[in-house]
């Protein structure tokens, strides 16, 4: 390769290298701010101040949803199979939601780790299959 | 053997020829995969269990967004070729892709809203992966407007390389920042290439929506740059032939 051309690649792939370096670096730094929303063990670890607003997710456990009698409150236990926040929501449902399923949810935590959601959204995963797929590997598993 | 590279294979001359012989053949492919996938994707392809019709604009979605980070990859590749090798088809190659670059980007996030709004219940969330791509999008605009304020060729060409090289850094973030960063957005549907989560019946036909949308990237590229390359070179002798036989 000519001299000056090979030159001017070095520099180009330098350039690039370290320009990399730095953004990884700033995103590695920022990452909890990047970071949507805590999972429940996250949020034990985290340093939350009462009444702050914060994003917690993780999937709505089993057996934890209840309706209350006015029929749009809902309060749920929020999981990552290690750690479970309790979780009140009043308002409209995302059509996803139900037990079992990923949820992204807005609001505060109250003093007795209890929290009150404004806003709630569902998650879903990569996984698409038709309706009798889905049965029929629901039915192998139980 | 560059030079002579240069001089044969990639002169505009040569492009400007060779290129008329694939048109029809890349138009047809194109139709027929895209006709496929949308038979497929919008009646064949059964409902989702969970998300029922509405997973469908899948088939514009997921093709869209490949494509525009593979249109930018292919105009950081150029970029290179321009900044170190000076080889003018390159130059020509990226300055045409980053419009076709950014509707797709902007096709991919209006979609992406329209099939957020019912399913996750938002139009828009600052997530990583959203964020990311509106970034790309971004880019594509800030290197359409770099192309038109600097008038003359040369240096447009080096300035607009640098910002798409730069650029580049972004697509692994974007691919990643499922990954790396607790997002609403979910994971790759590809994660595992050998055995996509998705059901075969359902995969078939995006497949096939993705080859189309890069057949169609080529096409509109290859007529764009064409274009350009008369725009360019029209004081040329071998134009004037071209043009007048």
């Amino acid at each position: 390769m000519n001299p000056k051309r090979k030159k001017k690649l070095i520099g180009i792939i330098c350039i690039l290298l370290l320009l990399s370096g730095a953004i990884s670096l700033a995103l590695y730094a920022l990452k909890q701010n990047i970071n949507l929303f805590y999972m429940p063990t996250q949020l034990l670890q985290a340093h939350v101040l009462p009444n702050q607003t914060i994003r917690i997710g993780g999937y709505v456990k089993k057996g934890s949803l209840h309706y209350d009698s006015t029929g749009n409150g809902v309060t749920f236990l929020i999981t990552d199979n290690k750690n479970d926040i309790p979780v009140e929501y009043h308002g409209i449902l995302p059509n996803l939601f139900r037990e079992g399923q990923g949820v992204v949810t807005t609001g505060k935590l109250s003093a007795k780790n209890k929290f009150f959601a404004q806003e709630l959204l569902a998650k879903h995963d990569e996984k698409y299959m038709p309706w009798p797929l889905a049965q029929s590997l629901k039915g192998s598993k139980s | 053997m560059i030079h002579w590279f240069k001089q044969n294979l990639l002169s505009t001359k040569t492009f400007y020829k060779t290129s008329s012989y694939f048109l029809p053949w890349i138009s047809t492919a194109f139709i027929v995969c895209f006709i496929y996938g949308l038979i497929g994707g919008l009646f064949l392809a059964p409902a989702d269990y969970q998300q029922g019709d509405g997973f469908r604009i899948m088939y514009v979605h997921v093709p869209s967004c490949f494509t525009a980070m593979f249109i930018y990859l292919v105009m950081a590749f150029c970029a290179l070729l321009t900044l170190v090798w000076r080889i003018k088809i390159a130059a020509i190659a990226m300055s045409c892709s980053a419009s076709i670059g950014a509707s797709l980007t902007f096709l991919a996030l209006v979609t992406g809203s329209i099939w957020g709004k019912p399913m996750w219940g938002t139009w828009w969330i600052w997530d990583a992966r959203l964020t990311s791509v509106l970034i790309l999008f971004f880019l594509y605009l800030g290197f359409m407007a770099l192309r038109s304020v600097i008038p003359d060729h040369q240096n447009r060409d080096k300035a607009c390389s640098i910002l798409a090289l730069v650029g580049v850094i972004n697509l692994p973030i974007i691919h990643y920042s499922v990954n790396w960063w607790n997002t609403l957005h979910q994971g790759s549907s590809f994660a595992q290439l050998a055995k996509p989560s998705i059901a075969p019946t359902m995969l078939y036909p995006l497949l096939s929506m993705i080859v189309a949308f890069f057949l169609f990237y080529s096409l509109i590229l290859l007529i764009r740059m064409r274009n350009e390359i008369l725009l360019r070179d029209i004081k040329s002798q071998w134009i004037k032939e071209a043009l007048t036989c």
